[in-house]
């Protein structure tokens, strides 16, 4: 465990986690405030027709390639679902299922394709979609980086636009602010840290960075810049401990560890939060019916001393 | 033959995934498939952990027991203030994390290829037979689905109007004594039984995408739930038809096929539906809008 301070390359997996879970953890809370938690998983997944064709048009295997062909389709999966929801009757949960099965139907199609015709192998492909998170070099943290300063820089400067479109959107389109351009930023920006997070953590796992830091940080406050600051540091917390235990043993995969331990923050979180959690909610209950057991007594007291008074009074 | 089973297999799946899936959409949980499908990797873990071979009957013991696990978990989270579509992300991400995992630590031992448990292949349908008493009853992934159709067809014609109740107006159902929860459980229920006697043979993608893509675009075509389930069904067998047929002829994956015909269904009722469809809309406005300005 001792050598995660010393050994660089270890360093670099620790910093590229932290900031994954830093810039998930900012954008998440706006989708999990939007009602939008399974865009993530929705994204990844859309994500893969763009992977194939980047793969089919220029057959080279490089992860800048494959990034920029996933952040395509993951932006026109977004302007699809924003098209679904707006112009018909389907609600969101469905418009995301629509897009994320019939991309990554799409998706298997090239693949096969692919597999079937002369590009060569696709086990570049593989990887690229089930995340290799150990395999991290100071290339991939500066990418990382350079997403983390604009996702929180961007997020920051339109804070009280990405506020108001969470909370009340019609209020918004009131006070004259692009609503529908706004969204979509929104979606851009969540796509881009997706496409991000696949390749350290898989097309799976992913979503779960996007929503469970931010559902823990509701638990602990009711103001949403506390929150996003909150889930921001919630996510790192996981990258962080998440790569420290797959250190210090041979062969668990960092992915699923952070992903396990953004799960035990949720559970704390759920448990122990000082309002909505359950333990506050028991005692709160408990409290309450103390408080209103003592008042009933209190006053069928008075009420039986009031009856005795007029007894004797008619007495 | 080989494609008639294949094209038999898909129609059972979307007719199982046509049915449930139109209450999914009305209930607004239509992602509760996709999640069923990946939490069941824990199960399917553990059950070949325990019992040590491949053999499929406790591999679905196991995605059965994570099925109904995974639904339970996410009903007790919403119950607790979590929103309905964060808790089904929490739920089947953690779970889907911790069967990554279990795979992982026994890597050494486990001859368990992920891309065989989670995206099973229904070109290879046909292989895997029912032999009972020395007689080919054909193959083992038609019965199954099958006696799934069958339960499913059953439950939802005894309560159809409970179910419909539940779907559009649960305040109102639970008014009059009907026992929501229990209805839920169940609905939930073969939601999960559906997804999991599917996704081995056909694989996890299909069941995703029968069980949103054929009711959503029913949806559009009708207002009369009857009419939706029936067209639903009609829709997933057509993309499970054609998909196939396109496959044949693409040769590409089954499956995705079958996902993008139903697609591309969608798409054109998205357009041209006559009463929700996008064009019809339009046309609709700008007729009213020369009227009015008549």
């Amino acid at each position: 465990m001792l050598n995660l301070i010393t050994d660089p390359n270890l360093q670099w997996i620790l910093l590229g986690s932290m900031l994954l879970g830093i810039s998930t953890g900012v954008v998440g809370t706006f989708a999990y405030l939007r009602k939008q938690s399974l865009i993530g998983d929705t994204l990844a997944h859309a994500a893969l027709p763009g992977i194939c064709i980047a793969f089919m048009l220029t057959e080279v295997k490089s992860v800048g390639l494959f990034m920029i062909g996933a952040i395509v389709a993951g932006m026109i999966a977004t302007v699809g679902i924003s098209w679904i929801t707006r112009y018909s009757r389907i609600k969101q949960d469905a418009a995301m299922g629509i897009v994320l099965s019939v991309f990554f139907g799409l998706g298997i199609v090239l693949l096969t394709q692919i597999q079937h015709s002369s590009y060569g192998n696709q086990s570049g492909l593989d990887k690229f979609l089930f995340g290799q998170a150990a395999s991290m070099t100071a290339k991939d943290v500066y990418t990382m980086t350079s997403v983390a300063v604009v996702l929180i820089v961007v997020c920051a400067l339109l804070f009280k636009e990405f506020k108001l479109i969470s909370f009340d959107p019609g209020y918004a389109r009131g006070l004259g602010f692009s609503v529908a351009t706004l969204e979509q930023l929104l979606l851009w920006l969540v796509t881009i840290a997706v496409v991000v997070g696949i390749q350290a953590v898989g097309v799976v796992l992913v979503a779960a960075l996007l929503i469970t830091p931010a559902v823990s940080a509701r638990y602990w406050t009711d103001r949403l810049g506390v929150m996003t600051v909150l889930s921001g540091l919630f996510g790192a917390l996981s990258g962080a401990i998440g790569t420290w235990v797959s250190a210090g043993t041979a062969q668990l995969p960092t992915g699923p560890l952070s992903v396990l331990t953004a799960t035990a923050v949720f559970v704390a979180s759920v448990l122990f939060g000082p309002q909505r959690g359950v333990i506050a909610k028991l005692v709160r209950r408990r409290t309450a019916k103390r408080d209103w057991a003592a008042e009933n007594a209190k006053q069928s007291g008075a009420g039986v001393g009031a009856s005795a008074k007029e007894r004797g009074v008619s007495a | 033959m080989s494609g008639f089973w294949i094209m038999l297999t898909g129609a059972l799946v979307a007719s199982c995934c046509g049915i449930l899936g139109c209450f999914l959409i009305l209930r607004r949980m239509a992602l509760v498939g996709d999640a069923i499908s990946h939490s069941v990797l824990p199960g399917i873990v553990i059950a070949f952990l325990v019992s040590g071979s491949r053999d499929s009957f406790f591999m679905l013991f196991g995605a059965a027991i994570l099925g109904f696990l995974t639904v339970f978990l996410i009903q007790l989270f919403q119950q607790s203030g979590v929103q309905n579509d964060a808790s089904i992300g929490v739920v089947f991400t953690s779970l889907f994390a911790a069967g990554v995992l279990l795979v992982s630590l026994n890597a050494q031992h486990v001859d368990l290829d992920l891309d065989c448990v989670l995206y099973g292949e229904i070109a290879y349908v046909q292989w895997n037979t029912l032999v009972l008493g020395g007689v080919d009853l054909g193959p083992k992934a038609v019965w199954l689905l099958g006696i799934t159709l069958f339960i499913i067809v059953v439950l939802i014609t005894l309560f159809y109007k409970q179910f419909k109740l539940c779907a559009f107006d649960p305040a109102l159902a639970a008014a009059i004594g009907i026992p929501v929860a229990l209805f839920h459980y169940v609905l939930m229920g073969l939601v999960s039984m559906a997804t999991v006697s599917s996704f081995e043979s056909v694989g996890a993608i299909l069941v995703v995408g029968l069980l949103i893509v054929p009711p959503a675009t029913a949806y559009l075509l009708t207002d009369r739930l009857g009419a939706m389930i029936g067209l639903s069904l009609v829709i997933g067998v057509i993309s499970s038809v054609g998909g196939y047929y396109a496959a044949a002829a693409l040769d590409a994956s089954i499956a995705g096929c079958m996902v993008c015909v139903a697609g591309v269904m969608f798409v054109l009722a998205f357009l041209f539906s006559p009463s929700h469809g996008f064009v019809v809309r339009k046309l609709r406005q700008r007729v009213s809008a020369a009227r009015e300005a008549y």
